[in-house]
């Protein structure tokens, strides 16, 4: 298993060498050590592989992420796994702003609490945050969804396209065009795959309410018309 | 985009390494801030001084200066840092120094006014100012540094954080304000002074104008929570106290680590990842709008 020490060497040399590994790379397990917060660390990896990083790290780790699996044990900063494509991100702490931003796909856990804009511009990937989720999370979601154990910010799923909002807990506020939705069998199946998917089939489904879009802001009303 | 860091210690052991701890985290900020540095510490205290730093335009022409300056005032007790000097005297000579100050042609201004508190900036990496100030072997209590990457207005030394409207008082700032014209226009007419056109020394000035009237640290920024309009993570230093305080939309990033010896504060973790403990440290963001203060009693 290769062990890399981001105390002796730069992040530059660590993704550089994740990006070279072939399809077929018998090097299938990597751990890091000393992440220190830096940024950057383990983006854009296409290759299923899994990367094990001891300790906090800063902005963007996992971005762009593709096949890989990448388990942090410490803290998040800013872009935690943004814009995902495939694969997964597991971090046991708390990650900051704008964790799982803009992601396609794949699938975002956050054994902690995350903050401000969890999720913003999400386009399909299924996020799970154990702890409570900060202000103005799923700003713009367009796809996937969003499952939270404990409680929502201000402001959530303001202007929301799609997206599937679960929350467990209690809610600060709804954003613009945000209502709460009654579950149907197929919100519930979904909800259940992404609970299994994160190893918490424990948590009864019931237990959650669903929080989507009211579509009254991006269907062009005729009641408006006047207005242009 | 800039840096700070912050950090106010519990455990008096850790009092002679606080310079180099905290040289320690602005060096990482560079990267967020690397026009110009500057920072607050808190040290020791005179009986019966106070301490004013002065800051010489030219550091070669500083002596001169100085030597001007003791004609009209007689000698000063001063301590020389490259282009700052600190001088200590009884409070009730503050405002002839002042005065003999007004009568040089310039180049040399007052940073800061404290019991304990001294402030150093200057233009350059921030590597190199803490170098120069050699911030690595002075002691204290706490310090608040900042690393400017300049967006809106020059790069000069009067533009570096931190800045200081009260005596021992301290606030450095990552953000832009939007009212600051306004509020200093009202905080001139309630008599305060300022020194630039920077929106952060407003916020310095309202703070010092709000626990002037009687507030807390604490009270005071949460009243800022609603007369400050704008993006901005806030930390504040006084005699004894050390605060934080971010927008309500948490703008600016912030992250902050508390172990039973100190409380840190860093734009990143980065700059929090060498501090001794931080292993075993709660770390934390601090929400927005919430206002975060520590106090100590010996101060």
């Amino acid at each position: 298993m290769p062990d890399f020490d981001l105390a002796d060497a730069p992040v530059r040399e660590l993704n550089a060498m994740l990006h070279a590994l072939p399809p077929d790379t018998n090097e299938t397990r990597w751990s890091i050590r000393n992440p220190g917060g830096k940024h950057a660390i383990a983006c854009g990896l296409d290759r299923a592989i899994t990367v094990e990083i001891a300790g906090h790290v800063g902005y963007y780790c996992g971005g762009m992420n593709k096949h890989a699996t990448i388990l942090i044990d410490g803290n998040a900063g800013v872009g935690l796994g943004e814009n995902m494509m495939s694969g997964e991100v597991r971090i046991t702490g708390d990650a900051s702003q704008a964790a799982g931003a803009t992601g396609c796909g794949g699938l975002l856990v956050i054994g902690g609490n995350a903050s401000a804009r969890c999720g913003i511009s999400m386009k399909g990937i299924d996020i799970v945050v154990m702890g409570s989720i900060g202000p103005m999370s799923a700003f713009m979601a367009q796809a996937g969804n969003l499952v939270v154990l404990g409680d929502a910010g201000e402001a959530l799923g303001d202007s929301i396209y799609e997206a599937r909002l679960f929350v467990r807990g209690s809610v600060a506020s709804l954003g613009a065009d945000c209502i709460e939705k009654t579950m149907s069998a197929e919100d519930e199946a979904a909800l259940a795959g992404v609970l299994a998917k994160a190893d918490l089939a424990h948590v009864p489904t019931k237990s959650f309410k669903l929080y989507g879009s009211a579509r009254k802001l991006y269907h062009f009303h005729v009641d408006n018309a006047d207005a242009y | 985009m800039c840096g700070i860091a912050g950090l106010f210690l519990k455990n008096s052991a850790l009092e002679p390494n606080l310079g180099a701890l905290v040289s320690q985290m602005i060096g990482v900020l560079s990267d967020r801030g690397p026009d110009s540095a500057g920072f607050a510490i808190y040290g020791d205290r005179r009986d019966g001084l106070v301490k004013v730093t002065l800051r010489f335009a030219e550091t070669s022409a500083a002596k001169t200066l100085l030597a001007e300056l003791e004609g009209e005032v007689g000698p000063l007790d001063c301590i020389f840092r490259d282009s700052h000097c600190v001088v200590s005297l009884p409070f009730g000579e503050i405002d002839g120094l002042k005065a003999a100050l007004g009568k040089l042609p310039g180049g040399v201004e007052i940073v800061s006014i404290g019991d304990r508190m001294e402030i150093y900036k200057e233009v350059g990496l921030p590597k190199q100012v803490t170098a120069r100030f050699k911030l690595d072997g002075m002691s204290g209590t706490h310090a608040i540094g900042h690393t400017r990457m300049a967006t809106e207005s020059a790069v000069t030394t009067r533009g570096a954080h931190p800045f200081s409207t009260g005596a021992d008082q301290c606030l450095v700032h990552n953000g832009s304000l939007s009212n600051h014209n306004a509020v200093r226009r009202e905080l001139i007419r309630e008599g305060m002074e300022f020194a630039t056109e920077n929106d952060s020394e407003v916020a310095a000035g309202y703070l010092t104008w709000r626990m002037r009237g009687g507030d807390s640290l604490k009270d005071a920024l949460a009243q800022s929570l609603r007369d400050l309009d704008g993006f901005y993570t806030f930390v504040v230093g006084t005699r004894s106290g050390f605060a934080v305080l971010r927008d309500p939309i948490a703008c600016k990033p912030a992250v902050m680590a508390e172990t039973d010896d100190y409380v840190a504060f860093g734009s990143e973790y980065r700059a929090l990842a060498a501090l001794p403990g931080i292993g075993s440290a709660r770390v934390f963001e601090p929400e927005p709008a919430v206002v975060y203060a520590w106090e100590r009693g010996d101060a």
